[in-house]
Order: C-alpha cells, then sequence, then structure tokens
C-alpha cells in the first residue's frame, strides 16, 4: 500500500550550478539523455532546463541553472538562480545542489562553491576536465580536498563520459550539508549586519535567510522592492545597514570577493600543487596564434567567411529539395483530392505553410553546427575579443558579431543565436537590429527590381557597374541604419550602465561531436516546434485572403513547379482554371481573383497611402502578400501581372511585363527608376518576415518586442521610401 | 598606474578596484581583487580588449576596464 507514496517522495530535486565553460550542459546532457524540456523562467528571458533520470531505485528531478561565476543578485535575470536555490521559486524544495567546478582552476570555481555552500543545503561537488589539469601539470589532493569540503567529491571527465556513474551515486545517497566554517568570511560587524536583515526574512530556513541577507547586503539591486513584496521595511533596513558598515569604514563593493579569495587561498594550500614553473600549455600555443593582432584576425576572417558561405551557399541544394519534395506532393494531393476549397486549402494553404517553416532549417541547423562547434572548442569566445573594439562603437560588444553576420543570410538563425550574448539589454538590442541586416530572401527582390529598371552604366572600364553599386548601397543601407538604432536604443529605451565585457579565454579543447550535433539539433526542434504552428497558420490566413470570396466557381490549379524561391508558401491566389483553354486565360482569370480578393481589396483600399511611394495597388497587394516572407513578392506580382506564380527573378517575361506597366486606365508607366528604387528601400528595411517576429516573440519571451520590431522598421522603410521616390522625381 | 598603461608580460599587483557598479562587481568576483598578481599578455586588434594572465587563467577587458585597476609592480 505504500508503494506509490514511496515512489514520489523518494524523487529528488537537484539543482545543477557551475561557472561558464566548466562543461556544465555537457554532464547535464550525458545525465539526462534525453529527457529534457525546455522552457523559460516567468517574466524573464532565463532559459529553464530541466531534466530527469533514475539511480537506484530514486527518481531525479535535474535542474541545469544559467552558468555563472557568483551568485550576485543585482538584475531580475540574476535573481532567477538565487529564487530556485532558496526554494524561493514554484520548483520548491531542492534536495541536492551539485556544483560543477574546473580542476585547472579550483581557485576561481570555489568562488561560486562558498557562496553556495552558505545554502545549507547538501552539496555534491563534481571536479571537471581532470585531464586537461593533469596534461597542465596540476596535481590536486583528492583525499584532503573530500576532507576538508567535508562533501562527497567526484572527479569527472564528462566529455569522455568518466565519473558520471560516481556521480549519479553521489546524488542519491545520504547527504550532508558541507561542514565549512563559513564564519571566518565575514569581519564580525558585518555577520551582525547579515543577521539583523536576516532577521526581517521571514518563511526561510535561518540558512536561507542569511544567504538572502548577503545578497541584498552585498548588491546593489534594482528590483529589491519587487522582489520581496511581502517584507515593505526591507529596504529600509537593508540601507540602515550599509550606511552602517560604510561608517565602520568597510569598503561594501570589494568585501566579498576579498574576503572570499582570501578564504580559499588558504584553503586550497596543500591540495593543489602547481608546477613551479608556469607550463606553456598548448592552448597557450595556439592562442598565440589566434589570438595575434594579425594573424589571428586574419584567420578570424577566414573562419567566418568560411561559415557564412555555408550558411549561405550550403543551405541552397537542401532548401532546393524540401521545395521540390512539397511540389511533388503538392501535385500528387491535387490530382487526387476533388478540387474545391479544400484541396487549395490543403495543398496551398498548410502544405505551402509547412514548407515554408522548413525552408528555414537548412540555414539553422548549418549555421548552429558552426556556432556549436566554436563554442565547445572554445574559439567562440575569441571571436568576441577580436571583435568587441568593432561592435563597441556602436554600444555592443563582440558577442554581437556573429549573430548579426549571420543574419545576412538569415535573421531567424540571427536572431537565435544570440543566445551566447549574456547581458539582456545587448541581447535585446542585437534581436531588434538582426532583421535590416539584408537577408537571402531579399534578394530576389533586389536582383528583378535593378535589372528591370537600374541602367547598365559602367565605370572604371567596366569593373564597376551602377547596378552592383545599387546593390551594394542597399546592403550598406541595412548595415549603417542598423549601427543607427542600435546606438539610439542604447541611449533611449534600452538605456543603462555599460555591462561588462570582462570575459574569460577558456581553454581549447578537442570539441565533441556527440554536443554538436546535439546543440544543432535541438535549435532545429526548438524553431519547428515553437515557431512552427503560427507561421504555418499566418499562411493559412493570407491564403484565405487570396482564395476568397471566389470571383468564380472554378475547380483548384495544380501547384505551379516553383522554382522561385518558397513561392508556394500559400500567399500565391489560387485559382484554378484548369478548364479554361489558354495558359493566358488561366492567368488572367487569377489576377481577376486576386483582384477581388479580401487581399486585392484591401491593397486598393491603401493605394493612396502607397501612391506617395509610386506605387500602386498591386505593388500594394504583393508586399501585403509577401508578410508570410519577402520572397513571395516576386511569384506574387507574377501572378498579378497575368503570368502565373511560377515566375522569378530571372524571368523575362515579369521584368518586360513590368517595365511596361501602366497605372490603371492611364499611359503613366508604374514602374520608373524612382519607383523601383523606393521598393527597393522599403524592401532593405521593412519586416516582411513573419518568421522573424514570431521568432523574436519567442527568443525575448513576450509579444511587445516583435510588435516593436514590426512597427520601427516599416515605419523606417515607409519613410525611405518616401523621401526616395519624392526626391527621385524632383530631379 | 592603471592596468590599461602597463607593459606587457610583467606582473603588477592589484591594489584597488575602482567603482562600485556591475564593472568593478565583475572584475572583483571573476578573482581581480586587491593583491592579486595581473600579467597583461596580449592584446586584439587596435590595442584593445587586452588579454591578461590572472590566477592561473586567461580573462579579457576592455581597456575602459583596466583603467579602473590601480595596480604597482609586482616582485616575485
Amino acid at each position: 500500500m505504500t508503494s506509490i507514496p514511496a515512489l514520489s517522495t523518494s524523487t529528488l530535486t537537484v539543482a545543477l550550478v557551475g561557472n561558464p565553460n566548466t562543461g556544465k550542459s555537457t554532464i547535464f546532457n550525458a545525465l539526462t539523455g534525453l529527457h529534457q524540456h525546455v522552457g523559460n523562467y516567468p517574466g524573464v528571458t532565463v532559459e529553464k532546463r530541466t531534466g530527469r533520470f533514475e539511480q537506484g531505485g530514486r527518481r531525479v528531478q535535474l535542474i541545469d541553472l544559467p552558468g555563472t561565476y557568483s551568485l550576485a543578485a543585482r538584475s531580475a535575470d540574476e535573481w532567477v538562480a538565487v529564487d530556485v536555490l532558496t526554494e524561493r521559486s514554484n520548483i520548491g524544495r531542492i534536495d541536492v545542489i551539485v556544483v560543477i567546478v574546473d580542476a585547472n582552476n579550483l581557485e576561481r570555481n570555489l568562488f561560486l562553491f562558498t557562496q553556495v555552500a552558505e545554502l545549507g543545503r547538501p552539496i555534491v561537488a563534481a571536479v571537471n576536465m581532470i585531464d586537461l589539469a593533469e596534461r597542465n601539470g596540476i596535481a590536486i589532493d583528492w583525499n584532503l580536498l573530500t576532507e576538508r569540503l567535508g562533501i562527497p567529491v567526484v572527479p569527472l571527465q564528462a566529455n569522455k563520459g568518466r565519473g558520471l556513474r560516481e556521480l549519479k551515486e553521489a546524488i542519491v545517497q545520504d547527504r550532508a550539508a558541507p561542514d565549512l566554517d563559513t564564519s571566518g568570511f565575514f569581519p564580525a560587524p558585518v555577520r551582525d549586519s547579515v543577521q539583523r536583515i536576516a532577521s526581517e526574512l521571514d518563511g526561510s530556513t535561518p540558512s536561507q535567510a542569511r544567504f538572502l541577507a548577503r545578497r541584498l547586503l552585498f548588491d546593489p539591486s534594482t528590483v529589491l522592492a519587487q522582489h520581496f513584496p511581502q517584507h515593505p521595511g526591507l529596504p529600509d533596513a537593508v540601507q540602515e545597514e550599509r550606511q552602517r558598515l560604510v561608517a565602520a569604514g568597510f569598503k561594501l563593493s570589494s568585501l566579498e570577493s576579498l574576503s572570499r579569495y582570501a578564504w580559499i587561498e588558504r584553503f586550497l594550500q596543500g591540495i593543489v600543487r602547481r608546477p613551479a614553473q608556469r607550463v606553456v600549455t598548448i592552448s597557450d600555443r595556439i592562442d598565440a596564434v589566434l589570438t595575434h593582432r594579425l594573424w589571428g584576425t586574419l584567420i578570424f576572417a577566414t573562419v567566418i567567411l568560411l561559415m557564412f558561405q555555408a550558411v549561405f551557399a550550403w543551405s541552397q541544394p537542401l532548401i532546393g529539395w524540401i521545395e521540390t519534395g512539397f511540389s511533388a506532393v503538392q501535385s500528387w494531393l491535387t490530382i487526387w483530392l476533388p478540387a474545391g476549397a479544400l484541396q487549395s486549402l490543403i495543398v496551398q494553404g498548410v502544405l505551402g505553410g509547412i514548407s515554408g517553416v522548413l525552408v528555414f532549417l537548412p540555414q539553422i541547423l548549418i549555421l548552429f553546427f558552426f556556432i556549436a562547434l566554436l563554442e565547445d572548442c572554445g574559439y567562440l569566445a575569441r571571436a568576441a575579443y577580436l571583435m568587441d573594439r568593432l561592435m563597441s562603437r556602436v554600444g555592443l560588444s563582440g558577442k554581437s558579431f556573429i549573430p548579426l553576420l549571420s543574419s545576412f543570410a538569415c535573421a531567424i538563425p540571427g536572431v537565435m543565436a544570440t543566445r551566447i550574448i549574456e547581458n539582456p539589454r545587448d541581447r535585446l538590442v542585437t534581436i531588434l537590429v538582426a532583421p535590416l541586416m539584408s537577408c537571402s530572401a531579399r534578394l530576389p527582390v533586389y536582383t528583378l527590381l535593378i535589372a528591370a529598371f537600374v541602367p547598365k552604366s559602367k565605370f572604371l572600364g567596366g569593373w564597376l557597374t551602377l547596378q552592383g553599386l545599387t546593390l551594394f548601397a542597399l546592403y550598406l543601407i541595412g548595415i549603417v541604419v542598423a549601427a543607427g538604432v542600435a546606438i539610439l536604443l542604447k541611449l533611449t529605451l534600452l538605456r543603462g550602465e555599460t555591462p561588462p565585457f570582462v570575459m574569460e579565454l577558456p581553454e581549447y579543447k578537442t570539441p565533441s561531436w556527440r554536443q554538436v550535433l546535439r546543440r544543432m539539433s535541438e535549435r532545429g526542434w526548438a524553431f519547428v516546434r515553437r515557431a512552427g504552428t503560427l507561421i504555418v497558420s499566418v499562411s493559412i490566413l493570407i491564403w484565405a485572403a487570396t482564395y476568397f470570396p471566389r470571383t468564380m466557381d472554378a475547380p483548384v490549379p495544380p501547384p505551379a513547379n516553383t522554382s522561385a524561391a518558397v513561392a508556394n508558401t500559400g500567399a500565391v491566389p489560387a485559382i484554378d482554371p484548369t478548364h479554361l483553354n489558354s495558359e493566358g486565360d488561366e492567368a488572367a482569370a487569377a489576377a481577376a481573383q486576386i483582384r477581388n480578393s479580401y487581399l486585392g481589396r484591401s491593397a486598393r483600399t491603401i493605394e493612396p497611402l502607397v501612391r506617395p511611394l509610386g506605387w500602386d495597388w498591386k505593388i500594394a497587394a504583393a508586399v501585403i502578400a509577401s508578410f508570410p516572407a519577402r520572397e513571395i513578392f516576386v511569384a506574387a506580382l507574377g501572378v498579378l501581372y497575368s503570368l502565373g506564380e511560377d515566375q522569378n527573378e530571372e524571368s523575362e517575361t515579369l521584368r518586360e511585363r513590368l517595365q511596361n506597366a501602366k497605372f490603371d486606365g492611364t499611359d503613366r508607366p508604374i514602374y520608373t527608376l524612382p519607383t523601383a528604387l523606393s521598393l527597393l528601400v522599403f524592401f532593405a528595411l521593412c519586416a516582411q518576415c513573419f518568421s522573424t517576429l514570431v521568432v523574436i516573440g519567442r527568443e525575448t519571451n513576450s509579444w511587445r518586442w516583435p510588435v516593436f520590431t514590426f512597427v520601427y522598421m516599416t515605419s523606417l522603410a515607409y519613410l525611405a521610401a518616401l523621401v526616395v521616390y519624392q526626391v527621385g522625381t524632383r530631379l | 598606474m592603471s592596468l590599461a598603461a602597463v607593459d606587457r608580460d610583467l606582473p603588477f599587483r592589484v591594489v584597488d578596484i575602482l567603482g562600485d557598479d556591475a564593472i568593478s562587481a565583475r572584475l572583483l568576483e571573476m578573482g581581480v581583487v586587491p593583491g592579486t598578481t595581473v600579467t597583461v599578455i596580449g592584446a586584439a586588434m587596435a590595442g584593445d580588449p587586452i588579454e591578461l594572465d590572472v590566477r592561473n587563467y586567461r580573462l579579457t577587458i576592455r581597456r575602459r576596464e583596466a583603467e579602473r585597476v590601480l595596480v604597482e609592480p609586482a616582485r616575485e
């Protein structure tokens, strides 16, 4: 009768903490395997990773806290770990805390350990990368370390799987809180202040209350009052104690670090032996080249170029296969399903939407393969180090470089890559400007309009063409505007003190392919699962807007063989005039359908708004239809100009049709050079990509930021297009 | 003198960290505390950020941040 309750009471909740670069995620993955769940803590952008495993008949729930050097809590994000560890979060009781430390650097890693030890909970110390330490000539006296800490100490070489079984056993064995004499950390007046603040905090254990009191005393927190609403007297009490200590001559900013490091230095005497002469490690020798001012920068440029080329070009065949595959299925279904609205919904709306989600996967997977590889071997930190100077000019840090560069291929993996930026404000600014980089989906639009309307003038003996310069200028506009927006955001909405750059360069190590592939597939799956549904829904909405109301009762057309990228994403009108005799009639019927559809009607309604940009309703309709994805624009123009939807940017007929298009009922050509330029500039700056907006929503854990991105980018795009057209027609 | 102005590859002892914002807090918790020995061992392009050897690991900081770190020559 006790079996069920016994099982539930035997579930242990275990928190995993450690410095960055200690192999913490490798250990988490190795312990939990596929039993993981990734989410977000409420109200903040901190990723919540939980997993479970079983050991000796006990269930263990493992919580992976973000890597950190200290439990100092100044911002809401930093409070997350403190709340979990002091059992103030909805996770509840924490039975064991596993602290992962790097065997190469016990000194710095024990700083976090001494903070965790004060929580009064059972701890297991996992000392990772013992192989590297050995190679570097570092000798650790394990018996003495275990004896002095008074808790289980498990040596690990996690990337090879060594020590994991022992770690699991240590976690489920009977445990005791460490018996460190932490009273010696701080001088008596500080301890008294801590005690007085702790007495204000009811509802916690004495150790937890003192732990929280230390955090409040040492870290000038901006969120103190919001964080302890049930203790209204707390801010004043903290303020009073701080003033008392300052008056007594204590320097509060450095007090904690000085005290802890002094204790650690004494503690480690006799435990760690290092070679008398500093050993030049393999890592040092690699760094002599890779962080060299000249060679390092050149190698960096090569690595980044290769990565960029891969994301940009290697993904193309994969994208092609996905499109071809979907076209085949769509054709097949068109034949087998009875014609009508349902067929069109499934073929154009649903399947078009799904293929529109999947085409982003190759770029996401390739980019994250490279990022995971560079991160795992230790190069990512070097990249940030080398690019910091450049990025600091726009108020960001070197860590923003790779996400922004990746956004030239596609903003979606770019935005997802901002997770490597720890500072929440820097990360947000990077996310908000990333869609301004000219992504590969804008290229078809650029190519079509430039080829049709920009004169083929040449300069410098044919080396430079006006068309090439225009393309270059469009990329440049994105970069310049992004720099301006980043600076502006840092001065206004996201103002605050400059975050520290202060970054560790971890030792190089051989990357673990399993980790790399795992992280790559994790990111790909996260995109499909968390963004996919919404993207498909919007594709269906746009399909409906072009399909209804019906201009005529006609069977649905076979899907086009879309050579134009992603042209089958559902936005292309579903008209179907298989019964019509000639292709021309079919195409004309499609154009008529779109004119009378909800999409066409709304485009004609807003026409007065876009006239100052030099556009007619057809351009407006194509722009709206391309909201799910920019690349649809070209195919949509094809339909609107009665050419059928299988138009691409190189198609001669579409180009001619555009050149000859007239405003309704007049002889005035629509597409002049100013109109083309206004449209180009609009596309360079607009947020016509629903998928990017969805991903921004997912990554910022809020709907405010995608809305903000859409509004600011669309306004900028409209204004820029207006200026270009108005100035252009007056010249 | 500040850490931003010292010669490379020579050991210096930290005397004080100026300020009490997130930057000084970060430097301190990374082990750059008064009494610690630090050595500048490299710099990125244009000389910023700089790379330090501190407590047997590698730390990179911006020049602006190094200006906060007051040091004196260390005799070993």
